[in-house]
């Protein structure tokens, strides 16, 4: 369990969040987000709440925003189901932080596929620019967080910044990320290569007369090559 | 009704049974950690699998599987023998094997199963998951590395205790079973997760470390600490006492009890009488029981006599007072300590006439001057599942967190008189409605009429139903009354009359003070407030140290036995009145207790039948027209009795969940 979160002093954080409540626009979204379920079962909407929540945290406090527990309180009030089950909600999901994270929470996944395809790599771009895991920056800037499988196996290595998603990374372009984030600017988001999406590296590699225009195939069926 | 095989013996089966049920009425043993008869199904310890066709070949779990016609069910098959195995072996993976430091080692569900149902031997070699202790309060204590997380504990806090504070937080291998950010669970019922635990992490805190279940000798009893008569037991080893367990009775406490039930008995070893003593110059001293009864015969009192009953007494120590009393020519005689002095001319106007297992099939519950929670915790427990069934509740009274939904109406006794009319819409067209009158209605004057008269316009009695209930909350109560320990007034009239001499039967809540020209005898088992107040003090036995006759809030006779043995010189009750009468010179007519209970049998014939006593029902006619606020008789729920106020766990449960101190750090 060293992975485990340090839940915050729970005295501090009543002191700071315990009069947390929604902004004008977000308690308009909050609403509208309890529509879409039937009454008496508005509790379905816990997990956009939290999400929400976590977003007006990040706003308030300049960073990618966490849960602190009056926070979810104030949740579980609202939808009028226990505490407990609010708390068992925030803690199953990875995507609802139990700590406070920097203004950047650097989400680089280690599973087997970007493992392979050289996360290491990346980890240690991040080590080399002071992150560690599980830490944030003494700056604030950076929150660094190892995950589990984020879906982007054709683009891996992969790493979740925030809500982007930056993909087929190496040593030196993760490092130009981080050096971009720092200074401010805007990174390119996705993949780092020369590529769209996932589509195949360098331009299509079949059915590359349909880039231009429709083309019919038709005649060339049975052939080899297409 | 479906029709299925259990290992090739068909059998019927209830509609909507489960196959691990059917597999039971076959008479099959199921293993299982996670099902539990009084809690939802969960599904997850997957230690019930059994073979079942038609439906996918691979093994089902059968807790959760509906029992449908011409299923074929096998218990006994090589899939289910390997199943079975595989699942032990995957629980055990995580589980320590620190059975020889575990208290629930010889009462292991886990320990037994794998015995019966794993594989000889491990063939896991990697590190196991360790997972850090809770706080979970001053009852129980954690160690959650054993923790299988069949959640049961989660769903019984969330169902029958109705606090939603134990939950599972985290996931996967980090998954964890906790209360609330560690706070203690705030439920006067926590101590079941202990008993529902099938495993050692989650045990008793105060019985940590104190005994093996196998050296334990085990008496059945009944509880006093509430008057529902919890079927307990006791378990003793040499002459202590060491916990209280609850029973299964499902008309009295199903399966659950208290924690002031469970965790009263280390205060039966604290501040305990262990020999006579008798005051001089102001000043109590020890003396031999034949000083204390040469000093008790000494008093001229000419029949003025008087008797005042304690909360914990069995009958047969309240009728051995009764005929001492009346031998020496005494009339006076009372039960109700606190200076209530509600009318007892129908016993049916003061009993629980709903029963206890009836009013979980109430469908519109009013519930006037009572915090359930506090007088009877397994009365609201059923009011919960009334709750779950459809029931709707309202109640008059101070607003106290019962757990579920309320309708407050005010705390005002004038609301009795003209209830609003929703309310008795409501009431006409329940069919099974019913009214809790708690003590604090009985302490009002004129409070009992109204609520009697209520009876009629709320149309509580229809064919087969009774709505009216009384809810006392000493374990004396209605035995006294059929006993006759009530008189006009209560103990105001009787502290007016001033009687010479005073028998006291282990009654520690009475304002001594009124009584300051009688001479006062203790008879009872703890130096509490009525032992302060005494000239004579005859040390008595506790409920676990006699055998006796209880009756519980609903009328129900029940019978405990003797665990242990009084300490010191201290004797049981009936022994003592009865070598007192030969010293005061009004030989009693018994000789043994046996003796003494077929007395008080042909004097009160109901007290000789296991089960609801009839005391019929007749409204009789009483003042109406109360008003004012609603008080609560309860101060504090762990302290009420002299046993819990000498209890430490007692003490500890009421300075942390009561007062609000903090003790999380010093229990660790």
């Amino acid at each position: 369990m060293a992975d485990a979160v340090h839940i915050p002093d729970e005295a501090e954080t009543r002191a700071r969040w315990g009069a947390f409540e929604w902004t004008a626009e977000n308690a308009a979204q909050a609403d509208k987000i309890i529509a879409r379920y039937p009454a008496g079962r508005q509790q379905s909407a816990v997990m956009p709440l939290l999400d929400l929540a976590q977003r007006q945290v990040g706003a308030e406090t300049q960073t990618n925003g966490w849960l602190p527990v009056p926070v979810m309180e104030y949740i579980g009030r609202q939808l009028d189901m226990p505490y407990m089950r609010v708390y068992e909600v925030a803690t199953f999901y990875t995507m609802y932080n139990l700590a406070p994270v920097g203004r950047y929470h650097v989400q680089v996944c280690g599973t087997t596929p970007c493992m392979l395809r050289g996360s290491d790599d990346v980890f240690s771009a991040c080590k080399n620019k002071g992150l560690v895991k599980g830490g944030t920056t003494p700056d604030g800037l950076f929150t660094l967080t190892e995950v589990e499988c984020l879906g982007a196996c054709a683009n891996a290595p992969m790493v979740q910044i925030n809500d982007d998603n930056f993909e087929d990374l190496t040593y030196d372009s993760m490092s130009a990320i981080l050096d971009d984030l720092a200074t401010g600017k805007q990174p390119k988001i996705g993949p780092q290569i020369d590529r769209q999406t996932s589509c195949p590296e360098g331009g299509p590699t079949s059915l590359t007369a349909m880039v231009e225009e429709n083309h019919d195939y038709r005649g060339q069926w049975g052939t080899t090559t297409i | 009704m479906p029709k299925v095989k259990v290992d090739g013996v068909e059998i019927e089966v209830p509609a909507g049974a489960t196959v691990l049920q059917a597999c039971e009425l076959a008479g099959k043993e199921i293993p299982r950690f996670c099902y539990h008869e009084r809690l939802s199904i969960a599904g997850n310890c997957r230690m019930c699998l059994v073979e079942v066709k038609p439906g996918p070949p691979k093994p089902q779990a059968s807790c959760a599987l509906p029992a449908a016609d011409n299923q074929e069910i096998r218990t006994d098959s090589e899939m289910v023998k390997k199943a079975r195995e595989g699942v032990m072996e995957f629980l055990l993976i995580n589980h320590p094997l620190d059975c020889p430091i575990c208290d629930q080692g010889g009462e292991c569900d886990l320990q037994d199963q794998s015995m019966a149902y794993g594989r000889g031997g491990s063939r896991y070699d990697e590190n196991k998951r360790a997972v850090t202790e809770k706080y979970m309060g001053p009852i129980v204590k954690t160690v959650m590395t054993r923790c299988i997380q069949c959640t049961r504990c989660i769903r019984f806090a969330e169902e029958v205790a109705g606090v939603p504070e134990i939950g599972a937080i985290y996931r996967g291998e980090n998954m964890q079973i906790t209360t609330y950010l560690e706070h203690a669970a705030k439920s006067e019922l926590s101590g079941n997760v202990v008993d529902l635990c099938p495993v050692g992490a989650l045990t008793s805190k105060p019985y940590a470390f104190e005994a093996r279940p196998w050296e334990l000798k085990k008496t059945h009893a009944i509880d006093v600490m509430d008057a529902v008569g919890t079927n307990i037991r006791l378990d003793s080893r040499g002459r202590q006492v060491l916990r209280a367990v609850p029973r299964i009775n499902d008309d009295v406490n199903e399966e659950w009890a208290s924690d002031k039930t469970r965790h009263n008995v280390d205060g039966l070893v604290r501040k305990r009488l262990d020999k006579p003593y008798v005051r001089k110059d102001g000043k109590l001293v020890a003396a031999t029981w034949n000083e204390a009864f040469a000093a008790i015969a000494a008093v001229h009192h000419g029949g003025s006599v008087a008797a005042i009953a304690g909360d914990l007494l069995d009958c047969e120590t309240m009728f051995a007072g009764k005929l001492l009393v009346e031998k020496l020519g005494g009339t006076m005689l009372e039960g109700r300590q606190t200076g209530l002095a509600y009318d007892v001319s129908s016993l049916g106007a003061v009993n629980f006439n709903t029963t206890l297992n009836g009013i979980e099939t109430a469908d519109m519950i009013l519930l006037i001057g009572t915090n359930l929670r506090w007088e009877a915790p397994l009365v609201n427990t059923r009011i919960r599942k009334a709750i779950k069934k459809g029931a709707k509740v309202f109640a008059v009274g101070p607003e106290v967190d019962l757990t579920y939904k309320v309708e407050w109406l005010g705390n005002d006794a004038s609301l009795l008189a003209n209830l609003p009319q929703a309310v008795v819409e409501a009431f006409g067209k329940a069919a099974r409605p019913a009214m809790i009158v708690g003590g604090g209605v009985l302490a009002k004057d004129g409070a009992h009429g109204d609520t009697l008269a209520l009876v009629e316009t709320l149309g509580l009695i229809k064919d087969q139903w009774n709505g009216y209930n009384v809810l006392h909350f000493a374990a004396a109560r209605m035995g006294g009354l059929m006993l006759g320990y009530a008189m006009d007034g209560g103990v105001r009239a009787m502290a007016a009359a001033a009687p010479k001499l005073l028998f006291s039967l282990g009654a520690d809540e009475v304002d001594y003070s009124a009584f300051d020209s009688s001479f006062k005898v203790y008879i009872g088992h703890h130096g509490d407030k009525g032992a302060h107040a005494a000239d004579v003090i005859l040390p008595g036995a506790s409920y676990a140290e006699k055998a006796g006759t209880y009756v519980n809030l609903e009328g129900r006779v029940q019978y405990g036995d003797k665990a242990v043995f009084a300490p010191g010189d201290a004797r049981e009750d009936w022994s003592i009145l009865r070598a007192l009468s030969d010293a005061l010179g009004a030989k009693l007519s018994f000789d043994s207790f046996e003796q003494l209970r077929v007395e008080m049998v042909k004097a009160v014939p109901a007290l000789g039948v296991e089960g609801l006593a009839d005391y019929g029902w007749s409204i009789p006619k009483l003042p109406t027209g109360a008003t004012g606020e609603f008080g609560s008789p309860i101060k504090d729920f762990y302290l009420t009795n002299a046993i819990c106020r000498a209890s430490p766990t007692m003490q500890h449960c009421s300075a942390e969940l009561i007062h609000g101190e903090s003790f999380a750090e010093a229990a660790e």
